[in-house]
């Protein structure tokens, strides 16, 4: 999944922060969020490659898309 | 003219910090030069690691706690009120106590982590915690008595003060229970938010085959949506629900609001990792769970911190070129049992590796614990 253009209502940039830290910062955004929002989480850890997909499958959220780039990587996760 | 440096906050970072300016600079100090100031909100300084010991009857709160005045180097001007507002491009701040603002020419903002279980519905009236002394008193009289149930740990707030306790806990609990001969008759259940046991990977590695082998049931993926004291069920936004007799939790923390006020950060200061120096003004650090560097909310991380930016200021007021860094050092015991510990180090390269649990090493962790006063008097 990239070069993905996904619209988004909110968005959380974790850049800098520490494991799991950016998985951490896109938790507390979804507890403030109503269904159907599209939250875009924005992360230079590449632990965010494997530890966002596992919580989205496993909070029933959809993840819409994943945006790999050079410095950074954008994930899009519905919230249910 | 007289340079004047505040640091707000006398717990670990705080304390340390103004010891160490008072060390460093006493002959500026001593002819007038420089004036170190102290403020904070309670006339003691409070250790927090305490804590965990008293749930099990093993210390007291007050064994935690020591007037400031006692522990403050005399060259320090040691101030008991509460700060309400930073004013950064007046360089004042103002107080709760006083109609007079104080001007600074440096500030260190050490305010620490606050806990807001109120932002799980259900938390505070339903768990229990070891993050503050009312709490760990509280859950010291459910503790004592409980004898036979479900007992759930869960890390409900990350990041959190102290991040090994949660699992510190469940190991002393697990080992405390089984000396008693009660163990067959507690389920204990720890509950984490993230797919592993601990933030860190190389400690959540090893720790999850000490949990397994001492069968200690583990729910990851577990974020506490809500608490039900009168059902005795905690439910996760994963669509998890368990069922509880006690209820052990780490609560939300959150920073001061006046450091959202002053505009340097969403509760926490905004930071350059290595100098400490705030992002969004001049002539203020942060330190300690205060500075938003992602390493953990730990006393080391505070004491290694406060050694950098008191050399740091000590080389601004003398008109020289501030050099050290932080590099993320973190040192903690971490409590296997009632009688083992095991001991990591680590910082930002280089991770933590824990060493293999010992008697040793658990009474090496009392041992610190006891000569803590020393490191806030700045002398350890």
């Amino acid at each position: 999944m990239t070069d993905t253009d996904v619209e988004y209502d909110e968005s959380v940039d974790a850049r800098g922060a520490a494991c799991p830290g950016p998985l951490m910062d896109l938790i507390g955004k979804m507890r403030d969020v109503d269904s159907g929002t599209v939250v875009r989480l924005v992360s230079d850890n590449d632990r965010s490659l494997t530890d966002v997909p596992e919580w989205a499958a496993e909070a029933g959220n959809d993840l819409l898309a994943v945006e790999e780039g050079e410095d950074h990587n954008e994930f899009y996760v519905e919230k249910a | 003219m007289t340079e004047h440096i505040v640091v707000v906050g006398g717990g670990t970072g705080g304390t340390v910090l103004a010891n160490d300016l008072a060390d460093r600079l006493d002959a500026e100090i001593d002819a007038g030069d420089v004036r170190v100031s102290l403020i904070n909100d309670d006339p003691d300084h409070v250790y927090k690691p305490v804590w965990l010991y008293v749930p099990f009857g093993q210390r007291e709160p007050a064994d935690g706690r020591r007037p400031l005045a006692d522990l403050v180097d005399d060259r320090v001007d040691l101030r008991i009120d509460r700060v309400t507002e930073i004013d950064t491009d007046a360089k004042r701040l103002r107080l709760q106590g006083s109609p007079q603002s104080v001007g600074y020419d440096y500030l260190t903002l050490a305010t620490g982590s606050t806990l807001a279980p109120e932002e799980i519905p259900g938390l505070a009236e339903g768990g229990h915690d070891f993050y503050s002394e009312s709490g760990a008193t509280a859950l010291r009289e459910e503790l004592l008595s409980f004898t036979e149930g479900t007992l759930v740990l869960s890390v409900v707030g990350t990041p959190h003060m102290c991040p090994a306790a949660p699992l510190e806990f469940v190991f002393m609990a697990d080992s405390w229970f089984r000396e008693r001969g009660l163990r067959e008759d507690v389920d204990i259940v720890y509950t984490y938010p993230i797919q592993r046991v601990h933030g860190n990977p190389h400690i959540a590695e090893w720790a999850r085959p000490i949990m397994d082998e001492r069968g200690i049931e583990v729910e990851t993926f577990f974020n506490t949506e809500a608490v039900d004291p009168e059902a005795r069920t905690i439910t996760s936004m994963e669509g998890t629900e368990l069922d509880y007799d006690l209820l052990v939790d780490i609560p939300p923390h959150s920073g001061v609001d006046l450091i959202e006020a002053a505009g340097l950060g969403d509760g926490w200061v905004d930071v350059d990792r290595h100098t400490l120096e705030a992002e969004a003004a001049e002539d203020v650090y942060a330190l300690g769970d205060t500075a938003d560097t992602g390493v953990p909310n730990a006393g080391s991380v505070a004491h290694y911190q406060a050694g950098v930016v008191g050399q740091r200021l000590a080389s601004e007021v003398r008109g020289r070129p501030p050099t050290a860094t932080y590099d993320g050092k973190t040192l903690c015991f971490v409590e296997t049992g009632m009688d083992a510990a095991s001991f990591v180090e680590f910082d930002y390269e280089n991770p933590p590796s824990p060493a293999p649990p010992s008697e040793k090493l658990h009474w090496s962790k009392l041992a610190y614990n006891e000569s803590y006063w020393l490191t806030a008097r700045g002398l350890l």
